[in-house]
């Protein structure tokens, strides 16, 4: 059994290698974001099909880990957008939107 | 049900090192700095399995922790407060055939020196295992670190909380009584939301229990403070709460609490155990578990006031210029 | 012993199978929102195949309660996720994200309103 689970392991962690590769190239950031989300769900499964072949027993608590913080990449970056959409009002500008320091947006109240 | 015979689990670190380095050189090839920082979060992540196997989860947690989660957030949102389009002069081909080289140099260097160890390599593993029965604690990482080199730890937890000052110390002498506004951005979206309010009870039970069984497991205090951190940056980038202003009691005393139990603990022992630092036997491991809960939380609250960021008054921390249309479309 | 790791073979070489399709879409589908569904639905669907595989190998209550645990994260985290990273592609694009995510719409129209008054949201 240990011998199975480790080829699927290598070869589930291959297909995420891969994967990071085509990712990487991606014409956008939001595009390569998502290896965040290989890595998180991708990731997890190779860790935890390796750590049971190799009898890890802290492959689970890892692999949560990983799970709950392969995602801050995107959080932050999602986060970001709020700065990073184009103000066209030139004058303003930046501190236009930075001054919507607790939510009070020039258009009204927050969604 | 035919038996697959057992493959060399190296297998699984070739492909593992190619990636990392692979992924390393694009790093410093690539050009949009956005992307640079995704793929370094992704390299921390990538870096975290490669820890695996080589043998150290506990460094393989922090790896993940620290590398993928808490330096993504910090990173990621410096890059969208200084806009993706910054304009940096570029050295010429001959100083970044010099800087290639030097690097290549370092990399010899360290590879030379690992590779040349005597196999086996010297190491303390044996002493440790020795005397770590009168710790009571499973796991040999967290006794190296909280009883035989007790004051390194100690010192640690101490620079962390230097970094802490230093970090306010570059906030406006005037918005001293404001609130960090780094992770201050706009509405977020509501999947954010979402997320900001379902994990972060999930993420408090995850960083106990890392802390918890760091005793006898891999684990530990650093660990589970630094997942506890990115819960509460979560919350912060959600905008469902907001980083506390430096003058805040509380906040200093979580900064505090830690590396001041491990000090009067360590004074104790001068009276209690006859040094600085011995734990009576009677009671090692309740003043260890005392000492790491401690160090949690001040672990917790350090690190995600470092990712926060000074004190600033609203409009003071955007840089991006005026008139920028880019939105991350770099390829 | 050996009706547990017929079942751990059968669900671990789906998972695996979902994976290798995942990657097989994020290569070959045409945009960003269809690869990001590529890569939602089918990696999410191989972990849960991958755990539901690995369930007889744990141990009993606690290991399995733990991988069943890992498989909500993974499935509420990588919901999330995904939904966050179509909002910023659609951003990218220049259109408002459907169901107008908060701000996102304001601003993506303000941003419309000022550069083309014709073409207002």
């Amino acid at each position: 059994m240990s011998g199975f689970l480790l080829v699927a392991g290598i070869v589930i962690l291959v297909t995420v290698l891969l994967g990071l590769v085509r990712i990487l190239r991606g014409p956008r950031d939001a595009e390569r974001l998502m290896a965040a989300q290989l890595l998180g769900t991708g990731g997890v499964a190779a860790l935890l099909l390796l750590g049971s072949a190799t009898d890890l027993t802290a492959a689970t608590d890892l692999a949560l880990v990983l799970a709950l913080l392969a995602a801050f990449a995107a959080v932050a970056f999602v986060a970001g957008l709020g700065m990073a959409v184009p103000d066209h009002r030139a004058g303003q500008g930046a501190s236009g939107s930075a001054s919507r320091a607790d939510g009070d947006s020039p258009a009204g109240a927050g969604g | 049900m035919p038996e697959i015979p057992l493959p060399d689990p190296r297998w699984a670190d070739l492909p593992l090192a190619f990636a990392v380095l692979g992924l390393a050189l694009w790093l410093t090839l690539t050009r949009g700095d956005r992307a640079a920082v995704i793929g370094f979060t992704g390299y921390g992540l990538l870096v975290a399995v490669a820890w695996v196997r080589l043998g150290s989860v506990d460094v393989a947690l922090t790896e993940a922790a620290l590398g993928g989660g808490l330096m993504g957030v910090l990173l990621l949102t410096a890059v969208a407060r200084l806009g993706s389009d910054i304009d940096q002069p570029r050295p010429s081909l001959p100083g970044d055939l010099l800087i290639g080289l030097l690097c290549l140099g370092v990399a010899a260097g360290l590879a030379a020196v690992v590779l040349g160890l005597p196999s086996p390599a010297p190491s303390l593993v044996a002493a440790v295992e020795d005397h770590q029965a009168a710790i009571e604690l499973g796991n040999p990482v967290a006794a190296v670190l909280i009883a035989f080199r007790a004051v390194d730890t100690l010192l640690e937890s101490v620079v962390l909380a230097l970094a802490v000052i230093v970090l306010w110390s570059f906030g406006a002498d005037r918005a001293w009584e404001a609130r960090p506004r780094a992770l201050d951005f706009g509405e977020p979206s509501p999947a954010l939301v979402l997320l900001a309010r379902l994990l972060p009870p999930v993420g408090l039970i995850v960083g106990v229990h890392l802390f918890w069984t760091g005793a006898d497991h891999p684990g530990g205090p650093f660990q589970g403070g630094a997942v506890l951190a990115a819960m509460a940056l979560l919350v912060w980038l959600a905008r469902l709460g907001r980083p506390p202003p430096v003058t805040d009691g509380f906040t200093r005393l979580g900064i505090v609490v830690g590396p001041l139990m491990f000090l009067l603990i360590g004074l104790a022992g001068v009276v209690l155990a006859g040094a600085f630092l011995g734990y009576p036997d009677a009671f090692t491991k309740p003043l260890i578990l005392l000492i790491e809960a401690a160090k949690t939380l001040s672990v917790a609250v350090a690190l995600a006031l470092l990712v926060a960021g000074p004190p600033a008054l609203s409009g003071a921390l955007s840089m991006r210029r005026t008139g920028s249309t880019e939105t991350g479309a770099k390829a | 012993m050996d009706l547990a790791d017929g079942f751990t073979a059968i669900f671990v070489s789906l998972g695996a199978f979902f994976f290798f399709a995942g990657w097989v879409g994020l290569v070959r589908f045409p945009d960003s929102l269809s690869r990001l569904h590529a890569l939602s639905k089918a990696d999410n669907l191989g972990l849960g195949l991958v755990i539901i595989g690995l369930m007889p190998q744990a141990s009993w209550p606690f290991g399995m309660l733990k991988l069943v645990a890992l498989w909500l994260l993974g499935v509420l985290i990588g919901g999330a996720t995904a939904q966050m990273l179509a909002g910023a592609i659609h951003l990218d694009d220049g259109r408002e994200p459907p169901g107008g995510n908060g701000d996102f719409a304001r601003r993506t129209s303000e941003a419309g309103r000022n550069n083309e008054p014709g073409a207002a949201h």
